[in-house]
């Protein structure tokens, strides 16, 4: 894996003793049979506030650590191997950027030190139909004496039950897409749970003339800059938990290739399931690779971070593609049972596939980050 | 640790030497094929001598091996100041010729003699090598030991002070042209067949040795055929010890594994990027996007897996810093470059239709019959080396822990 602080080091062997410890994936179990309200395990996410990881994108001055997309990223991976259910993504990753970005001081002030403390739970309201379509725009946000007036449905908001602000795209007058930050119980807003797949928390919300004051809007950016570089930086993000998500999912299949026998071997014996695994191996490491340079591109601010962020979502999308199918054949009968755990992790693997673009999505992002 | 600042002065001095010494006939000559050996031939007078003088003065430096140690033709340099030489030769348009000009020598048989040889073995081989005048081959595959190449059965027998070798090689690349060869042989069949091999140097200029080269689907003869009839290699020239020879050519091949992993070999295709030849021949539509969306979709995919390549091969240097094992890395390489190379080349042909067809004539441009060649001769890539089938046992045994699969015999 890429090469790490000191203090980058410290933070991964943090989160890997407590997500092994404290939230293996026997707490997602358990958390999705209780069909308790809210979308993810109070406890685990008040822990993560204390560890600091609610602050690692936001800068010093605004109460965070400031360590980082990388660092933020390794605590992501180690989080999907255990599939492990919080805001903190959403919250601390896509809505800390966003207002980093977008925010001028007086709304970072306002909004990063909640953030930070876990007071705020920011969600990212973007898509409006089924396919993700970042360039359409149907929700608006029209101009008023005070502020704006903002009118839309969205659709597969992620952490969309428990946010107490979301981060609206909506048109402006000019035809650009800009962000805004609506509460949760502004007047007009309504919200309805989905059930989808993974169990984790995702909502349908509606806007009808919401008012809100003009210090909603993120501006710093301006053109609809921002949205696109939120987005992209969520796609580096999600890649780096699905890497962590493809890599346990290996490394429950190579266990399973050395202990289960039939015909009097270990199956991992036989070479079509030995080259099988040799392939799934490759494709582990070069979707590594891709997903650290995606962060690595932001951390290092280059000019072809949008490209990587297309490369590290499609790269670890294919991986976790194939794997994750892998994961259910190599196990054969046991992997179809809900007692087993294999089905959890190829659920939570398509939704990350279509969350913010699919792998097809992504390269035609890449196709056109390179002009043609 | 290598200092910074160092490192770019030895940068500036490396520039300086380059300029001043780099001979203007050779610009915009194809260096790699003329020292490759194939086309030689056909080269002019000017270019044969431009060339001569430039080996010669490369040789001086010590940079045709430059991590080798002086004594032995080197130029006793780090790994960084290495790639500082490479990157400045070809910056300037200039070519080192002298790793093509030795065949398998600089980076096969130089390293592994590094290791293996005596000292006496040392002195006697390495400077030609270093110096680009004594071209190797490899006499290593035969008949019927190809993947499974601890089943070869050409005998060399005991005759005192020399071996006596019997038998046929095949894939000896450049075996027709070459100075020296490095090759397998049966010593002792009563053990197992991993055993009883050696590894001896003999010199080809013999009467026990005839080569006759063979014809490949791209049209050209790079590899031979070699039969040995009581050719004749000094006992002085066994390297590593008797029987021993299995250890010796599995480093031999660890060094062929980390050459083929993406080096900085000059290509045909490389010379428009894909997507610019696919919108010169395929068109694009209203939004400036290739009008085949599935053929775009491919050759992202293709782009992304060059990229991976390229990021999983600096991940691995990174990592691997200071450490010399890493064999099991070089196998997902080597079937990672294979796969986008081998990939590419189809792309290629794909987007040029029936112009990605053509074999000769004037009815097809030069670059386009270069790329046809190349689509075939790649074609080799998941073959030599250990086969793309070997490299993944070699991944599920070696790094994953699976049980063998193969039959060791």
């Amino acid at each position: 894996m890429a090469a790490l602080t000191e203090e980058q080091s410290i933070l991964k062997d943090q989160a890997t003793s407590w997500v092994e410890t404290e939230f293996p994936v026997q707490k997602f179990r358990e958390f999705r049979n209780s069909n308790s309200d809210g979308g993810f395990d109070a406890q685990a996410w008040s822990a993560m506030v204390d560890m600091g990881w609610t602050g690692i994108l936001v800068p010093e001055a605004y109460g965070g650590s400031d360590l980082g997309y990388l660092t933020f990223g390794v605590i992501l991976e180690q989080l999907g191997r255990q599939l492990c259910a919080s805001p903190l993504f959403a919250s601390a990753y896509v809505g800390a950027t966003a207002v980093n970005l977008g925010g001028d001081d007086a709304q970072k002030q306002h909004w990063l030190p909640s953030i930070v403390d876990g007071s705020e739970i920011l969600a990212l309201a973007v898509d409006e139909g089924a396919r993700h379509q970042r360039d359409q725009m149907a929700s608006t946000a029209t101009s008023s004496a005070d502020g704006y007036m903002i009118n839309g449905a969205k659709t597969f908001v992620s952490e969309g039950m428990s946010a107490t602000t979301f981060i609206v795209a909506a048109a402006t007058d000019a035809g650009a897409i800009e962000l805004y930050l609506v509460p949760a119980d502004s007047d007009g807003m309504t919200r309805q749970a989905m059930s989808t797949v993974d169990a984790r928390d995702y909502a349908r919300v509606t806007l009808s003339n919401v008012a809100v004051p003009s210090s909603a809007h993120l501006g710093a950016l301006g053109g609809g800059e921002l949205h696109e570089l939120v987005l992209n930086r969520a796609c580096a993000g999600l890649a780096m938990e699905m890497l962590g998500v493809g890599c346990f999912s290996f490394e429950m299949t190579l266990d399973y290739l050395k202990t289960r026998k039939q015909f009097g071997k270990v199956i991992g014996s036989f070479q079509a399931l030995g080259h099988r695994a040799a392939e799934l191996y490759s494709a582990q490491e070069m979707a590594r690779s891709c997903a650290e340079a995606g962060v690595i591109a932001i951390d290092n601010a280059s000019d072809d971070e949008a490209a990587m962020s297309a490369l590290s979502k499609a790269k670890t999308g294919e991986f976790l593609y194939e794997m994750s199918n892998q994961l259910i054949q190599i196990h054969g009968g046991i992997g179809m049972t809900d007692d087993f755990d294999a089905g959890f992790y190829l659920k939570r693997a398509r939704v990350l596939e279509t969350l913010y673009g699919n792998q097809a999505q992504q390269r035609d992002r890449y196709a056109r980050a390179l002009g043609f | 640790m290598e200092d910074a600042n160092q490192l770019e002065s030895f940068r500036s001095n490396v520039r300086t030497w380059v300029e001043g010494n780099f001979p203007d006939s050779l610009l915009g000559v194809d260096m790699a094929s003329l020292a490759g050996g194939e086309s030689g031939a056909r080269a002019n007078e000017e270019v044969k001598a431009g060339m001569e003088a430039w080996r010669q003065k490369l040789a001086e430096k010590g940079w045709g091996a430059p991590t080798w140690p002086v004594e032995f033709g080197g130029a006793g340099l780090s790994d960084p100041e290495a790639d500082v030489i490479g990157e400045e030769i070809h910056l300037a348009g200039a070519y080192n010729p002298i790793p093509h000009m030795t065949g398998m020598g600089i980076t096969m048989v130089g390293p592994t003699l590094l290791e293996y040889g005596t000292d006496e073995q040392k002195a006697r081989h390495l400077k030609g090598i270093a110096s680009g005048e004594i071209r190797w081959c490899l006499g290593l595959s035969e008949p019927n030991a190809g993947s499974d190449l601890a089943s070869l059965s050409t005998k060399a027998e005991d005759k005192g002070d020399y071996f006596a070798l019997n038998g046929q090689k095949v894939w000896t690349s450049g075996a027709n042209i070459s100075q020296w060869c490095g090759a397998l042989v049966r010593t002792d069949s009563d053990v197992g067949k991993r055993d009883g091999i050696s590894f001896v140097m003999l010199p080809m200029q013999q009467e026990g040795v005839e080569t006759r080269p063979i014809r490949l689907i791209s049209g050209v003869s790079p590899f031979c055929e070699t039969y040995f009839t009581e050719a004749r290699a000094e006992k002085g020239d066994l390297l590593g010890n008797l029987n021993d020879g299995w250890s010796v050519v599995k480093r031999l091949l660890q060094h062929e594994r980390q050459s083929q992993t993406g080096g900085r070999s000059v290509s045909m295709v490389d010379s428009e990027p894909l997507h610019v030849r696919a919108q010169r021949f395929v068109g694009v539509d209203e939004t400036g996007a290739l009008a085949d969306g599935d053929l775009r979709q491919r050759l992202v995919r293709n782009y992304m897996d060059a990229t991976a390549h390229k990021l999983t091969a600096q991940r691995i240097t990174d990592e691997a810093a200071g450490r010399v094992e890493v064999s099991a890395a070089a196998s997902i390489l080597k079937n990672s470059n294979t796969r986008v190379a081998q990939n590419k080349a189809e792309l290629a042909l794909e987007i040029m239709g029936s112009q990605g067809v053509g074999w000769a004539g004037d009815d097809f441009a030069e670059d386009e019959l270069g790329i046809v060649r190349e689509w075939l001769a790649g074609k080799a890539m998941s073959i030599y080396g250990g086969s793309y089938e070997v490299q993944n046992n070699i991944i599920s045994k070696n790094v994953l822990g699976l049980p063998e699969t193969t039959q060791k015999g």
